[in-house]
C-alpha cells in the first residue's frame, strides 16, 4: 500500500494521530502532524512512497508550540521524540521545518553508514556525488540531472555503505531556494512543485516531487563513480577541472556529518570512495551546458 | 508502558528487553534517546545473552554505541591536553562528573553521555589556569558585564570555556558547591581525599564519598532537571558500585554531615528508591530518614521531584525546581535581582 492509496481525509486522521509509517530508502518515518499545510505537502509530494508496518527509525513531530503565542504570531515546533533541537519557526515555514527535522533525524543518529553532506544521482549502475556548500548550486544540479535520466539518490546526503561502500539511495524532494525554483520550473516544465514558503532563514523555499521510478528503484544501491564539486557562476562557460584525490579525501571529511564518529572506518571507507572515483571541480553558469557535461562523463564510463 | 518505566526497566533489569515487542522497541529506542540514554541501552543489551534484537533495532543500538565510543575518544583526548597543559601549575586537576567516570573506568561510565568536561582546582590558581587555557586554544563565551560577575563572583566556576577547534565545552570549578551557599564545601577536603588517576599528568579524582556527594548536589541543586533521570542513574550506578564496600555507608553518613548535605541525600535517597530501587543497607536507610525534613516538607518535596525527573512533570514543578536550586546557593539579596532579570529574558518577545 502506498500514500496514495489513502484518501486525503484518511491521510490526515493518520498524520494527526502518528499512525503513518513509510518507506523512505533504508529507513522507516512516523511523522506526526496536524498542520493541514504539512499534511497537504506531504501528500503531494510523497504520494508514491510505501507504506510500512512495524518498527519507525525516527518519529517526529511539526505542532503549535503551546501557549498564547499561537493566537497572535503562530509559529511551529519540531520535535523528535521529545527532544526539541531547533528553535520555533512561523507557522509558514511548517513544511520546510518537516524536511528539516527529517534531514536532522537521520545524520544525528546514523552511523551505520558514512554520511556525505552531498548530492548523488546515478546513471549507468555509477553514481555522481555532488559535494557543496549552500549557493554552489548543488540541489539546483541535481534537480536538472533528474530531468534529463539520472536517477536520484538525494540531493542533500549520499550515504555510503560500510559493506561493500556502495551509495545507497534516499530519495527525498528536492528542495529549491530562490531563483533556483524558477530555474526548474522552466527547465522542466513536468516538475511537480509542492507550496512555496516564503521568508525563511535561506529565502524562499520550494519542494520538487521524487520521480515515481526513482521512489520504486530507491533499494537499488550503486556504486560511487564521481566526484564532483560544483560551483555556480553567473555567466561562466561549463568547465570540468580535475581534482587531486588526497585534497577531495580530506574535503570530502570535512563534509561528512559522522566521519569522526566512525575514525579509523571512515577513513578506511572515504580512500575507498575516493580511490573508485574521478574527482572533479567543476564550474558553470548554464545548465543545458552542465547537463551536457555530465551526459559525456557517463558515456565515457 | 510509560516512558520512565521503560526506560528503568530496560536499565536496571535488562532481562525485560527479552520481554519486548516491536512496538516497546520503538518506544525504547526513541525515547532514550531524547533522554541521551540510548547507548546505555545498547551496552545493557549487548550483556545479555542470547538476545534477539530484531535488525532495525539494532542498527540504532549500534550506531549508538559508535557514536559514544567517538565521544569517549575525544574527551580522553582533551582531559589529555587540559591534564598536559595545567601540568606546570600548582594545583591538582581534578577531574568531576562525567569525565570522572570515564577516566577512573566507573560504572556510570559506559554509554554515559557527555555534554562537557569538568575540572576542579585549587582557588589560588584560578587565574594561572585560565591564562594557560586561553593561551592554548579555549576561548571563553562573550557574556555581559552580569554574567560575568555572576560567575566569577558568585558561582564556584569560571565562566564555561570552549576549544576553538574540538568545540569541548570545559568548567572550571574551585570547589563542588557556589560561594554564596549557605552549605559552604570545604574545598581542601575534597582535594586531601581525591585518588590519583592514570590519563595525563597530576590528574585526579574525588574520593567514592565526595564523587557521590558532589552528583547528588548537582541532581539537587543545580536547577537542571532536563536530564534528571540520566543524573539519577548516575547515584544509582556509583552506589551500587561503591557500596559494595561496606564501610563506604557509614562513611558516607559521616561526610554528608561534615558537608552539611543531609538533606539533599535524603531527597536523592527518597527518588532512588522510587524510580530504580537502589539496593541500600537498612541502617543507612534508617539514619538518612532521620535527618530528613519534617513531614509535611518531606511529602511536598518528594512529589516536586519525582514530578520534576519524571519527564512529563508540568512546568511548574521544573521552574520551582529551579527557582529552589538558585535558592540552595544564593542568599536572597542576591536571588531576588537575578531571577527577575532572568525571568525578564525569557518573557522578552524579542529574544524568544
Amino acid at each position: 500500500m502506498r500514500v496514495s492509496d489513502l484518501s486525503a481525509a484518511s491521510l490526515a486522521q493518520r498524520l494527526g494521530g502518528g499512525e503513518l509509517l513509510f518507506r523512505c530508502g533504508p529507513f522507516t518515518a512516523r511523522p506526526t502532524t496536524g498542520i493541514a499545510s504539512v499534511v497537504d505537502n506531504f501528500r503531494l509530494l510523497y504520494t508514491d512512497y510505501d507504506l510500512a508496518e512495524g518498527f519507525a527509525d525516527f518519529r517526529f513531530e511539526i505542532a503549535p508550540p503551546a501557549g498564547l503565542r499561537r493566537w497572535i504570531r503562530p509559529q511551529v515546533l519540531f520535535s523528535f521524540d521529545g527532544d526539541r533541537p531547533f528553535e520555533r519557526f512561523p507557522a509558514d515555514q511548517a513544511y520546510p521545518l518537516f524536511e528539516w527535522g527529517f534531514n536532522w533525524c537521520i545524520a544525528s543518529t546514523t552511523n551505520r553508514y558514512l554520511i556525505i553532506h552531498a548530492a548523488a544521482v546515478e546513471r549507468g549502475g555509477r553514481v555522481l556525488v555532488l559535494p557543496g556548500m549552500p549557493g554552489s548550486g548543488k540541489s539546483t544540479l541535481t534537480a536538472a540531472l533528474v530531468s534529463r535520466g539520472w536517477r536520484l539518490f538525494s540531493d542533500e546526503m549520499a550515504l555510503v555503505a560500510i559493506e561493500g561502500r556502495d551509495i545507497v539511495p534516499i530519495p527525498r524532494p528536492i528542495s529549491l531556494k530562490n531563483e533556483s525554483i524558477a530555474v526548474i520550473q522552466s527547465f522542466d516544465p513536468a516538475a511537480v512543485f509542492g507550496h512555496t514558503s516564503h521568508n525563511t532563514a535561506k529565502g524562499s523555499v520550494s519542494h520538487v516531487r521524487v520521480l515515481t521510478a526513482d521512489v520504486r528503484r530507491a533499494g537499488e544501491v550503486a556504486q560511487p563513480g564521481w566526484i564532483v564539486f560544483p560551483h555556480y557562476e553567473s555567466g561562466a562557460a561549463a568547465t570540468l577541472t580535475p581534482r587531486a584525490k588526497p585534497a577531495t579525501m580530506l574535503d570530502l571529511a570535512s563534509n561528512s556529518f559522522n566521519y569522526r564518529i566512525l575514525a579509523r572506518l571512515g577513513f578506511e571507507m572515504l580512500c575507498d570512495v575516493v580511490e573508485r572515483c574521478d574527482c572533479y571541480d567543476f564550474r558553470y553558469g548554464n545548465l543545458d551546458e552542465a547537463i551536457a557535461i555530465f551526459e559525456r562523463l557517463s558515456e565515457r564510463g | 508502558m510509560n516512558r520512565n518505566a521503560l526506560i528503568a526497566g530496560a536499565l536496571l533489569r535488562p532481562e525485560s528487553l527479552r520481554r519486548l515487542s516491536l512496538g516497546d522497541w520503538e518506544n525504547l529506542v526513541g525515547w532514550s534517546r531524547a533522554e541521551q540514554l540510548l547507548p546505555r541501552i545498547a551496552f545493557a543489551a549487548e550483556q545479555l545473552k542470547g538476545l534477539e534484537i530484531p535488525p532495525a533495532v539494532r542498527r540504532h543500538l549500534d550506531s549508538a554505541r559508535l557514536a559514544w565510543e567517538g565521544h569517549r575518544r575525544a574527551i580522553l583526548w582533551d582531559v589529555n591536553r587540559i591534564a598536559t597543559t595545567l601540568a606546570p601549575i600548582e594545583t591538582p586537576v581534578v577531574l568531576l562528573k562525567g569525565a570522572a567516570y570515564l577516566v577512573a573506568g566507573l560504572r556510570p561510565a559506559p554509554g554515559r553521555a557527555f555534554s562537557d568536561i569538568d575540572i576542579m582546582v585549587r582557588r589560588e590558581t584560578l587565574d594561572a589556569v585560565e591564562t594557560a587555557l586561553l593561551q592554548t586554544g579555549w576561548q571563553m563565551e562573550e557574556l555581559d558585564a552580569y554574567d560575568q560577575h555572576y560567575y566569577r563572583t558568585w558561582m564556584h566556576e569560571l565562566p564555561p570555556m570552549q576549544h576553538a577547534f574540538r568545540r569541548t565545552v570545559l568548567d572550571v570549578h574551585h570547589t563542588i558547591a557556589p560561594l554564596t551557599a549557605r552549605r559552604a564545601v570545604d574545598a581542601e577536603t575534597l582535594f586531601a581525599a581525591a585518588a590519583p588517576v592514570a590519563g595525563g599528568p597530576k590528574l585526579y579524582v574525588l574520593a567514592p564519598v565526595d564523587m557521590l556527594l558532589h552528583a547528588v548536589i548537582h541532581l539537587m541543586q543545580e536547577g537542571e532537571f532536563d536530564k534528571g533521570l540520566r543524573d539519577l542513574f548516575d547515584i544509582d550506578q556509583l552506589l551500587r558500585q561503591f557500596g559494595e564496600e561496606p564501610r563506604f555507608w557509614p562513611a558516607l553518613l559521616a561526610r554528608s554531615a561534615e558537608h552539611g548535605l543531609d538533606r539533599p541525600l535524603f531527597y536523592a535517597v527518597t527518588q532512588l528508591r522510587r524510580q530504580f530501587e537502589t539496593p541500600m543497607p537498612g541502617e543507612f536507610l534508617e539514619e538518612i530518614a532521620r535527618r530528613g525534613p519534617p513531614w509535611p516538607a518531606k511529602q511536598l518535596m518528594s512529589a516536586i521531584f519525582h514530578a520534576g525527573i519524571s519527564g512529563n512533570s508540568p512546568r511548574l514543578a521544573r521552574d520551582f525546581l529551579y527557582i529552589r536550586g538558585h535558592y540552595m546557593r544564593m542568599p536572597l539579596r542576591l536571588l531576588v535581582p537575578h531571577l527577575a532579570r532572568k525571568f525578564r529574558h525569557r518573557f522578552d518577545p524579542a529574544e524568544a
